[in-house]
């Protein structure tokens, strides 16, 4: 019996904290990780093509930097990119400033916590986008690229009418894959301090002691994003491959 | 090179004006091995060209060579009298001279292929529309109209709106050659089209064939089909080893064999 009352009074702190202000904290930070997240893979689908087309390129020198770029963001620990991108950036926007006069010697020009941060994760996602692309080039049916060459289209409309929506759709599971990754890789950027669902729960943790109950809330809410999302991927996929599933 | 070729080339310098296709002396290597041997063909307009000849004797080279899927190491290719410019390249191989110029080319030279090679992510409607709205920029609405009535004709109006892994391989191969009437081109090549479908289906796009050699269509087919040759095709040109071993009308070619190649490959059809 003392065991349940005990719990019932866990349960009324844990209301007390959240509707005192934390939970909706909590839900700031829920919109601010997904901010990272989107804005993390639209820099890593942009820099992810062009990745994958420069590991794919014919060109020995071009294939290096695609090979060399994917090499290290892969194998690197993300929580060193993100220090790298942020405290490094500091340091180069710092001096640059100085040496150009638009601050004071002794002043600092901080890296913008929402930019190195997504910069950060944004060139890792692209790491692990630019081979989902990559493989997905690869997958397509060669004769279908040889047809639209012998039916005169030049580069850019095979780019932009065969091997596009192509790549897409092959592209869809890995790219799940990767946007489940890109939310993980979001919560290391609270060191930038970006007030994302990790930092929030943090400053919760601490600043109240109870930190079972707000790292368990966190992880529960991380959980719920990383599911949501698996079905989306997959009605995105359904109606990618439409043309390979039979009609009903 | 057997006489009687010679004495073909010689004999009929063809009219400028009424050659669709000319190829001279053409060669192509893969590696260390000689595919092609000088070979040198010409196509009027409303020629029937069967192109026979056992694997590995060329046949799909040359007419890959001829639009530019491959790349030829030398020789000539006119279509419709215009000379498509090559230049050497930096690795010494020869190259096109400018790409737009084989783009406009290979728009009027509509393929045909084994493994049809429609877009799989596109309808059937949208395969008929895709080139010639993007590549030769005609009104979608026009495109469309002509679309289905290309369809209707290969009869597979009923699946304009199936997307092609969803088709039999005859209906993808109609709607593959309804691909190619849709881009009005000057010259229809084929790249043994009935070689990959079931003998059941084989007929359906024979017949669809035949319609198009009999209303006078440019066609340059590489085949295996020996009726296809004999009957539809109004010349056949039989490749061995990377040469041309023999041309010409396909009943006399077909009852007196000129060489002896020719002979022995007819010979093991009939078996």
């Amino acid at each position: 019996m003392e065991f349940l009352s005990d719990l019932q009074a866990q349960f009324s702190t844990a209301y007390e904290l959240l509707a005192a202000g934390w939970g909706v904290q909590l839900l700031w930070g829920i919109a601010w990780t997904l901010a990272v997240t989107v804005v993390s893979m639209l820099i890593g689908a942009i820099l992810g093509s062009l990745v994958a087309a420069a590991k794919l390129s014919p060109r020995g020198g071009l294939k290096f930097i695609g090979e060399s770029y994917t090499t290290v963001f892969r194998g690197e620990p993300e929580l060193l990119i993100i220090y790298l991108f942020y405290y490094g950036g500091t340091q180069v926007l710092t001096g640059v400033a100085r040496s150009t006069g638009s601050i004071g010697s002794t002043d600092i020009l901080n890296m913008p916590s929402f930019l190195g941060g997504v910069l950060a994760v944004g060139i890792i996602s692209g790491a692990y986008q630019a081979e989902v692309f990559r493989g997905s080039f690869l997958a397509i049916h060669r004769g279908e690229l040889e047809a639209a060459r012998a039916y005169g289209m030049s580069a850019w409309l095979r780019f932009r009418l065969v091997i596009v929506p192509q790549v897409l759709r092959l592209a869809v599971p890995g790219l799940g894959n990767v946007w489940q990754l890109t939310i993980k890789d979001s919560a290391l950027i609270s060191v930038t301090g970006v007030a994302e669902l990790m930092l929030t729960a943090n400053k919760a943790a601490r600043s109240t002691h109870h930190s079972l109950l707000f790292y368990t809330v966190a992880g529960i809410l991380y959980l719920v994003m990383t599911s949501v999302s698996t079905p989306i991927f997959e009605k995105a996929e359904r109606y990618t491959s439409r043309s390979f599933t039979r009609p009903k | 090179m057997s006489a009687n070729v010679a004495a073909a080339a010689k004999a009929t310098p063809p009219p400028e004006d009424k050659s669709a296709i000319s190829v001279r002396d053409m060669r192509k290597c893969f590696g260390d091995h000689e595919v092609l041997k000088g070979i040198s063909l010409e196509a009027h307009k409303g020629d029937v060209i069967s192109i026979l000849g056992s694997s590995g004797s060329g046949k799909s080279t040359m007419l890959r060579c001829i639009n530019l899927l491959e790349t030829p190491d030398s020789g000539e290719v006119r279509v419709d009298g215009e000379l498509i410019r090559m230049k050497q390249g930096r690795d010494g191989r020869q190259m096109p001279a400018d790409i737009r110029q084989v783009e406009r080319i290979r728009a009027n030279l509509a393929m045909v292929f084994q493994s049809f090679n429609l877009w799989s992510h596109m309808t059937v409607l949208e395969n008929l529309v895709a080139a010639p709205t993007h590549v030769l920029k005609r009104p979608r609405a026009e495109c469309l109209e002509q679309a289905e009535i290309l369809l209707k004709r290969v009869g597979i109006w009923e699946r304009r709106n199936y997307y092609p892994p969803h088709m039999s391989g005859g209906q993808q191969q109609r709607a593959a050659i309804a691909r190619a009437l849709a881009m009005n081109p000057k010259v229809m090549l084929f790249d043994e089209p009935t070689s990959a479908l079931d003998p059941e289906l084989v007929g359906e796009v024979l017949r669809v064939m035949r319609s198009l050699a009999e209303e006078g269509r440019t066609m340059l087919v590489v085949t295996h089909e020996m009726g296809f040759a004999r009957d539809v095709s109004s010349k056949v040109m039989f490749l061995h080893k990377g040469e041309v071993d023999s041309v010409g009308e396909p009943k006399e070619m077909f009852a007196r064999p000129p060489t002896p190649q020719f002979k022995q490959f007819i010979a093991n059809f009939n078996k």
